[in-house]
């Protein structure tokens, strides 16, 4: 009996913890049009919710009150121009009610003038590329790719409060700025989406179309790939670090240097080791997704690099592969890469798991190659 | 099966009439719109419940978050192959089984115009089937692309994703030859004095929908080929490095999907107005009304296509066009719920199974149609676009709305179609456990939408969970359900009471009123006269 009691109370306990965590409605809005489309949801459900009972009550009215089993004689009307007239006028009258603000709200959204940032980002499968290219912060270019562990996500360690929403590299913009947002996308469709921000753009490869967000509060906003672009849809987050002004340029001024400091030096000449030990990060960051940590791949989309007749054939061939993609396979092209990166991934895979050209690929020979 | 073979007795006089075939052959053979019509409604049932276990895999995925039973390119073949099937190989076959079996008999014709063809139409599906399953079996599985195939994704995907474009041809071919049968039936074989504004609401919805098919079908065919030519013949129609643009795709792609609701919805619709009226025991309220209503559905159908499309960037007035020209079809449907209670108000009703899924359907289909109100707004759908709010939003209208109807129709037509009664206990019992479950799974999901959960997505961040779990106990629940529809099925077929001649008192249209109970395999060799 107690046992039965105490296996209750769990149970309840554990309905009222999962209803207090249960996420039910939009996010809190951070920007004025998101803060908009709330407003416009919100009086679009009070108007359905009225609309809905009116019609039901009629209903259930009509199924508590004229069952036959209550002895309800069935009238034989039908037909009614008056009140067919009036259930199409009046329907029509509430939908140019809710129309003329909406209207409003689609002619703000789509003002991508006068902004104070432009940053373009590119959807790559599965990692956003950002571009600042105008405005405070020009120059400033990197890849934000999903943090969480593998392990989190198979179960063998526990999930993080960010699981699946967490960034190694967060977009950083300044607070109360117009930021306008240009998408386009290298392989795929897929679609750049801050909730907090009201801001969803579909990233076109080949196309570049446009968004804005003039964000009101700083704080972290998080959120994911919304189109479907293939196996690892699920993985690539958005995560947009929204700071004051001063922050702001402390931060432009850090990442800079950051640049600056990173970036290689594509005259010199490597040896295999330091290519090697570079290329295992450029293809942890920019390969494994599809060809996996052990090269096998997942035959037949994502073929095996180790043994492939490409990786042990001649390094042309393989270099023109990696720089201008494979059409029509999920194989992109990586000229985005520099000369170093590439010459070192290249190097990696020629001389990693079975494979042993030992060969060391020089950036020199990969700027040969570029057209 | 046997529900043909107890009305044998009936047709003896004619002598040779299974068409001098037994066992398997007549099955192949037969040129019988009942026939041919019960093999459609099997057909369809056997891919509900290939669709419906590929769902409960996608559910079971998600009841946790992190990857625990698929991997996340099997995730993608599952809702990829999840929606065709039950798109093109479970709800349309449905649907055309219920036109065989019944516009003949509701126009007062001996059978379909095309009688072989009709033949042929079905014989398709079960090829255009078997490819879509054989595609799991190729390297590289089945196309893990969404049912709506975008491009260019497509291009990507391995032989899989040849066999799933030769399926679609292939159930194109079979819907648009049946189409014109239904078409050409309705408009040359109805008996003396049927004029259209006499014919059943139905044949006017399926009517209707033929033209809705013929017209979009060819434009998936194209869609689907194109893609096609772009995987291996070198041409680049959604390819922009070669002047082409995946947005065109689209394009393409919901000039067809968007009718294709409708093509799913308005036979529905006819089914629920044969229903209500009958179990109101009180004629539909406003049936021209209800005409014009479903044509001007129809008709707006053809120009709303991009507001699946508010987030591919296209311009302000294009936007504007597309959002009010969508919320326009609020009247003609909202003419249509409105006629629906109207007809039940002050009605002598009563609620046995299928009037109980009408009523059940006329509830939620509305509440997913006041959802799709909500999406057409272009503020609102740009924060809901590709979330579970719009997952819930069209599993409301498609099965809310068309299942149930469907449901709705086996139970009231199966007396008229086995000469038996179905069990009316558990057939209540199999509406309530539907009409619960399907809350369960499909209503939560507009609060994930909300919060922020993406479609299409293996595994979620936690935030999600709850509703999740909630949402793949839902799952469970409506499947298994459906095995006791099954059951409720055989059950009558095998031993249900004899139907009387006129099970429901309120029924009007011919095969109620015309013709005895079982139907004969034959009906209306002579056609009767209704001047």
């Amino acid at each position: 009996m107690m046992l039965k009691k105490l296996g209750l109370g769990a149970l309840l306990l554990t309905l009222s913890g999962l209803a207090l965590a249960a996420e039910w409605n939009l996010q809190p809005a951070a920007s004025k049009m998101a803060a908009d489309i709330h407003w416009v949801h919100e009086m679009v459900m009070v108007l359905v919710l009225v609309l809905f009972v009116g019609v039901f009550g009629f209903m259930f009215w009509s199924c508590y009150a004229h069952r036959k089993s209550v002895g309800h004689k069935a009238a034989q009307f039908h037909e009614n121009t008056t009140v067919e007239i009036l259930w199409t006028v009046i329907p029509a009258i509430i939908l140019v009610i809710i129309a003329v603000p909406v209207t409003k709200v689609v002619v703000a959204q789509k003002d991508t003038s006068a902004a104070d940032l432009t940053i373009k980002v590119t959807g790559i499968q599965w990692k956003w590329a950002y571009d600042y290219l105008k405005g405070e912060g020009e120059g400033i270019s990197f890849v934000s790719m999903l943090a969480t562990s593998r392990a989190q996500i198979e179960g063998s360690a526990p999930k993080g409060e960010n699981y699946l929403l967490e960034v190694d590299n967060e977009l950083v913009v300044p607070v109360g700025k117009k930021v306008r947002v240009l998408t386009t996308a290298a392989d795929v469709v897929h679609s750049w989406w801050v909730p907090a921000f009201g801001a969803k753009q579909d990233a076109i490869p080949g196309f570049i179309r446009d968004t804005w967000f003039r964000a009101d509060r700083t704080g972290t906003y998080r959120s994911q790939c919304v189109e479907l672009c293939g196996k690892d849809h699920g993985f690539m987050p958005i995560v947009v670090r929204v700071v004051p002004q001063e922050e702001y340029t402390k931060w432009v001024g850090e990442k800079k240097v950051a640049l600056a400091k990173a970036a290689d030096d594509e005259t010199k000449s490597y040896t295999l080791e330091q290519l090697k030990t570079r290329g295992e990060k450029v293809y942890a960051a920019n390969c494994v997704a599809c060809h996996q940590a052990s090269g096998k791949g997942t035959p037949p989309a994502f073929p095996p690099l180790d043994g492939s007749k490409v990786v042990l054939g001649p390094k042309d061939g393989q270099i023109d592969i990696v720089l201008n993609g494979r059409p029509k396979t999920a194989m992109q092209a990586f000229d985005r890469l520099n000369n170093v990166e590439l010459a070192a991934v290249i190097t990696f895979t020629r001389n990693n798991w079975g494979n042993r050209t030992g060969e060391a690929i020089q950036p020199a020979e990969i700027k040969a190659r570029r057209k | 099966m046997s529900a043909v073979v107890d009305t044998h007795g009936h047709g003896h006089e004619h002598g040779d009439h299974h068409g001098g075939y037994s066992g398997l052959m007549r099955w192949v053979t037969t040129t019988n719109h009942k026939d041919i019509g019960t093999m459609y409604l099997w057909f369809s049932f056997i891919m509900f419940m290939v669709g419906g276990v590929m769902a409960l895999v996608i559910r079971a995925e998600l009841f946790s978050p992190g990857l625990q039973i698929v991997n996340p390119d099997f995730f993608n073949q599952m809702t990829t192959m999840h929606g065709l099937i039950m798109v093109f190989g479970a709800i349309m076959p449905a649907f055309v089984g219920f036109a065989n079996w019944l516009i003949p008999m509701q126009i007062g014709a001996p059978d379909m115009a095309f009688a072989r063809m009709n033949n042929w139409s079905f014989w398709i599906l079960p090829f255009a089937g078997a490819l879509l399953i054989i595609s799991f079996f190729t390297p590289g599985g089945a196309p893990g692309v969404g049912w709506t195939l975008y491009a260019p994704l497509t291009v990507q995907m391995g032989i899989g994703m040849d066999l799933t474009i030769f399926a679609v041809h292939l159930l194109g071919m079979s819907s648009i030859m049946g189409s014109i049968n239904i078409v050409t039936t309705i408009l040359n074989m109805r008996a003396p004095g049927m004029t259209l504004m006499r014919m059943p609401l139905f044949c006017w919805t399926w009517l209707i929908t033929g033209y809705l098919l013929i017209a979009v079908m060819p434009v998936l065919a194209g869609a689907v080929t194109m893609t096609l030519t772009d995987r291996h013949f070198g041409t680049a129609f959604f390819n922009a490095a070669g002047g082409g643009d995946p947005v065109l795709y689209q394009h393409i792609f919901w000039f067809f999907g968007h009718p294709e609701v409708y093509i799913i919805a308005l036979p529905a619709f006819g089914v629920v107005s044969q229903i209500i009226p009958a179990f109101s025991r009180k004629p539909l309220f406003g049936y021209a009304s209800m005409v014009y209503a479903t044509a001007g559905i129809a008709i707006l159908s053809f120009i709303v296509w991009a507001h699946h499309m508010y987030t591919v960037g296209m311009p302000v007035t294009g936007q504007l066009f597309f959002m009010y020209a969508t919320t326009l079809i609020a009247i003609p449907t909202g003419v249509k719920v409105f006629n629906w209670v109207a007809t039940m108000w002050k009605g002598s009703l009563t609620f046995e199974t299928p009037m109980l899924f009408a009523a059940g359907f006329l509830f939620l289909f509305t509440l997913g149609g006041f959802t799709g109100l909500v999406l057409s707004l272009v503020p609102i759908d740009i924060q809901l676009h590709d979330t579970y709010y719009v997952v819930a939003h069209f599993h409301y209208v498609m099965v809310a709305g068309a299942l149930f109807a469907a449901f709705g129709g086996v139970y009231f037509w199966l007396p008229k179609w086995t000469g038996r009664m179905y069990d009316e206990t558990l057939g209540k019992w199999h509406f309530w456990l539907t009409m619960i479950f399907f809350n369960v799974t499909f209503f939560v999901q507009h609060f994930s939408g909300l919060a922020g959960m993406p479609r299409r997505i293996p595994d979620y961040p936690l935030m999600f969970e709850t509703w999740n779990k909630v949402s793949s106990i839902g799952a469970f629940g409506f499947g298994i359900s459906q095995l006791l529809f099954l059951y409720v099925v055989l059950k009558c077929i095998r031993s249900g009471a004899k139907a009387p001649e006129k099970p429901w008192e309120g029924a009007d249209s011919l095969e109620w009123t015309h013709l005895p109970t079982p139907a004969p395999y034959h009906t209306f060799e002579t056609q009767p006269d209704l001047r």
